[in-house]
């Protein structure tokens, strides 16, 4: 089983990316489950077609030591297992601890079965704490694909989220996969990203380019996938999907100093 | 002063550099400065109040044991309810043994422990609902006066907000509610948590109650805590001599007391360490002066009443404070002769305390003996050197993350018990205010001061020196006995008391007489001194 977290700065369209890519892998037949690592828990919305889901934390809150794993797990789009980790409301709690408490319930209820192909956990915003580095840390996911845009401020999130990966790669197996291009629109924004990931020694493993299908199909609570099977978009997802499928490409990422960042900026965005 | 080496061995200062030498380059430059040979007479500047140093095994305790555990535990009818897990709660009952009189219709809850038992789901969504229901179960148990309650260092984490559900507690409940942001982590030590538990208390009890007190000799008694029933044989006296007690902080008190304690004429000081913030605020806003008592040793107990009653200025309460001291000096005398017929010349080392490791040298003092080395766990330089380093201390990061109160005089309520002239002119008598010249200046020439001591290093002292007793806590108290020195705790006093007044000396006398004389270590072979064949 591969092991896979996507990360990247909040609203970098993270559960979108991983939703559709997911979908793309289990249309062609893979088994995948998602674990949703976000307080809000709508990172399973699309697989589910809405939020459906009962986390992990409430089920625990509520019945006590007695969770079953089919409370928290439920069948999405294309036989996909979707979990959602849960959390606190905004502003109180520990919702890091949440998702350390999360993954460990799943564990010791078996949810990681021997028939998956792959587990993927769609991680809230940057890495902020410890509890939100919980799925690279020990081994919980060792390839890491960071969804990013050429806006300076999701290439400096991306740059800080391969700083924990560093951290945690010395310890442990966790590799960056690559870097997920969800295109902005940007000035030279392939270049731009394609430079990034040279200079952090990865790749672009794939330049997703924005369509307003994407916001329809969301509407639907579907994904683009399920919504428009021949839409262009869908075969985006689908070509992401079979090169993270393929991928051999697997590196301890070498971050960017801020000069090292406002100057690729300058090179290719504002110089273009 | 006596200018003969107070004990037997190594010079200290060979002592102490063999000490030093035994560490690490920057480890031996930092406690090099909290290693001190004495001198009474110009005491030198000592490191205190900083961060110890990792792995050198310390007697600290943490900020809620000050807060929560010191200064506030022994207020008996208030509801103390602790917001951690259940392991810090365990300090959530009171280990140091402190004391508190029922009767009268007063309720004391200081044998209960009340805790929200955190568990990892309060961490995730938060324990504030926990924490409000926790209120309202123990007001409906237990009808408590005031209810604390009290942070530990998850609370702190994940912002659990105390204050917030304390004001929604109190219009709820309709008493006093009012927490602590006392984590366990915030300051270098239980220091930190006095201080807090300080501006608590002030903040949110002194001066709620305004009904005069109508007694001409009306005192409060701050950082006494009752351990063994000190704080009984004080009030004892106190009522002997005619003196009123209004709020001892915090001792055997109720909530009511403190909270009208700004009615009384004087505040006397007794732990400087855990409570002098109070005095200072209360000065400032309401106008009481103070000074620093002793009432640990029957001679300083003695020179504590004739100051009290110099300040007060009246004959008849002077005349009566003296046939106190008289009577209870020849009931005291008979004990002492005896006792130090045994142990005049031995020596003891103290370690202990803010206040503890220097009030208990009297007790030895009385009876002919020697404090030969002492040092505090968490005090600061003011209380080794006294309090006139107190501008030049250094306040560093640790100490800024804590709370300075900045009082003013209060509009309605300020009252100056003495003028500023008054005030003057008995200083320039020889009457000392807001004072406390430390433990330094006290101690013998040649004896060594070491600030919050490490195991080795007592280890090393106990080796060299081997004191006839030494005086500590739980912590180390069985590592010394096995080291075939007889232990005193002074925290908790083992199972003894009280030892404060008079009453308390001979107490202290006969115990100490008692653990020296007794020791059951010169009565077997230990498995690895006996010959094998």
């Amino acid at each position: 089983m591969r092991k896979i977290a996507i990360y990247g700065k909040g609203g970098i369209g993270k559960s979108t990316t991983t939703q559709n890519t997911v979908a793309g892998l289990a249309e062609w037949g893979k088994k995948v489950m998602v674990v949703g690592c976000d307080p809000k828990a709508d990172s399973t919305r699309l697989l589910l077609g809405g939020l459906a889901q009962k986390t992990v934390l409430d089920t625990l809150r509520d019945e006590g030591e007695d969770v079953e794993l089919d409370e928290i797990l439920k069948p999405g789009y294309a036989k996909t297992a979707c979990v959602e980790s849960g959390g606190p409301e905004p502003g109180v709690g520990c919702a890091g601890r949440g998702i350390i408490t999360s993954i460990n319930m799943l564990e010791q209820l078996g949810a990681y079965t021997p028939d998956l192909d792959y587990t993927f956990y769609d991680v809230l915003g940057d890495v902020v704490c410890g509890g939100f580095a919980m799925p690279i840390r020990d081994g919980k996911a060792e390839e890491i694909y960071i969804v990013v845009s050429g806006e300076m401020m999701a290439m400096y999130a991306a740059n800080n989220i391969c700083k924990g990966i560093v951290k945690f790669a010395q310890s442990g197996k966790v590799r960056l996969g690559g870097l997920i291009c969800n295109s902005r629109k940007c000035d030279n924004e392939k270049e731009l990203i394609e430079a990034l990931a040279e200079k952090l020694g990865t790749q672009m493993i794939h330049f997703v380019p924005r369509d307003n299908v994407v916001q329809h199909a969301e509407l639907n609570r579907k994904t683009v996938i399920e919504y428009a099977p021949t839409a262009p978009q869908a075969d985006e997802y689908r070509t992401l999907a079979r090169k993270i499928d393929a991928n051999k490409m697997f590196v301890i990422p070498k971050p960017l100093t801020m000069e090292e960042l406002e100057q690729l900026l300058v090179k290719y965005g504002l110089a273009a | 002063m006596s200018e003969r080496e107070p004990h037997t061995g190594p010079s200290p200062e060979a002592f102490r550099e063999e000490i030093v030498k035994s560490y690490s380059g920057k480890v031996a430059k930092k406690r090099a400065k909290h290693i001190l040979v004495n001198d009474p007479e110009v005491p030198a500047e000592i490191e205190a109040n900083v961060r110890t140093i990792p792995g050198i095994i310390s007697q600290r305790g943490c900020c809620y044991a000050g807060c929560k555990g010191v200064v506030m535990g022994p207020i008996k009818d208030m509801v103390h309810i602790v917001h951690g897990p259940i392991g810090c709660s365990y300090y959530a009952w009171l280990s140091r043994r402190n004391q508190a009189a029922t009767g009268d219709g007063v309720a004391n809850f200081i044998h209960y422990a009340f805790s929200t038992d955190m568990q990892e789901e309060d961490i995730v969504f938060g324990g504030e609902k926990k924490l409000a229901q926790a209120c309202r179960e123990a007001y409906a148990a237990f009808q408590p006066t005031a209810i604390g309650l009290y942070a530990t260092c998850p609370v702190g984490l994940i912002g659990d907000d105390v204050h917030a559900v304390a004001r929604q507690m109190s219009e709820e409940l309709g008493i006093n509610v009012f927490g602590f942001s006392c984590e366990g982590y915030k300051g270098v030590s239980q220091s930190a948590g006095h201080h807090i538990a300080n501006n608590g208390l002030f903040k949110n009890v002194v001066g709620l109650d305004d009904t005069p007190v109508d007694h001409p000799f009306s005192i409060n008694l701050l950082g006494e805590y009752n351990i063994g029933g000190d704080a009984f044989e004080i009030e004892r006296i106190l009522d002997l001599c005619g003196i009123h007690l209004v709020a001892t902080f915090s001792g055997n008190v109720k909530y009511g007391d403190i909270a009208s304690s700004h009615n009384a004429k004087l505040n006397v000081v007794m732990c400087h360490r855990s409570i002098n913030y109070m005095a200072e605020m209360m000065e400032k806003k309401f106008g009481i002066p103070w000074f620093k008592v002793n009432f640990i040793g029957a001679d300083s107990t003695a020179k504590s009443l004739r100051k009290i009653a110099e300040y007060f200025g009246d004959a008849e309460l002077t005349a009566r404070v003296e046939a106190v001291i008289a009577d209870e000096l020849a009931k005291v005398a008979a004990v002492r002769a005896d006792v130090a017929s045994r142990l005049s010349g031995k020596t003891a080392m103290l370690f202990v305390g803010g206040s503890r490791a220097h009030h208990y040298q009297d007790l030895f003092n009385e009876v002919g003996m020697t404090s030969v080395a002492a040092g505090y766990e968490f005090a600061h330089r003011d209380d080794y050197e006294g309090r006139r380093v107190l501008p030049s201390i250094k306040v560093d990061a640790d100490s800024r993350n804590i709370e300075e109160l900045h009082i003013g005089p209060d509009d309605t309520r300020f009252t100056p018990r003495r003028t500023p002239e008054e005030i003057e002119t008995a200083e320039k008598k020889g009457f000392a205010w807001r004072d406390y010249d430390g433990m330094m200046a006290q101690m013998k020439k040649g004896t060594l001061v070491i600030d919050d001591i490490s195991h080795f290093e007592m280890e090393k002292l106990i080796a060299v020196y081997k004191p006839d007793i030494f005086c500590s806590g739980v912590k180390d108290k069985y590592v010394v006995e096995k080291m075939g020195v007889p232990c005193k705790q002074l925290h908790s006093y083992d199972y003894g008391g009280p030892y404060a007044g008079f009453i308390g000396a001979s107490n202290f006398y006969q115990e100490i007489d008692r653990m020296i004389g007794k020791r059951i270590t010169r009565l077997i072979t230990p498995p690895w001194k006996q010959q094998t064949a």
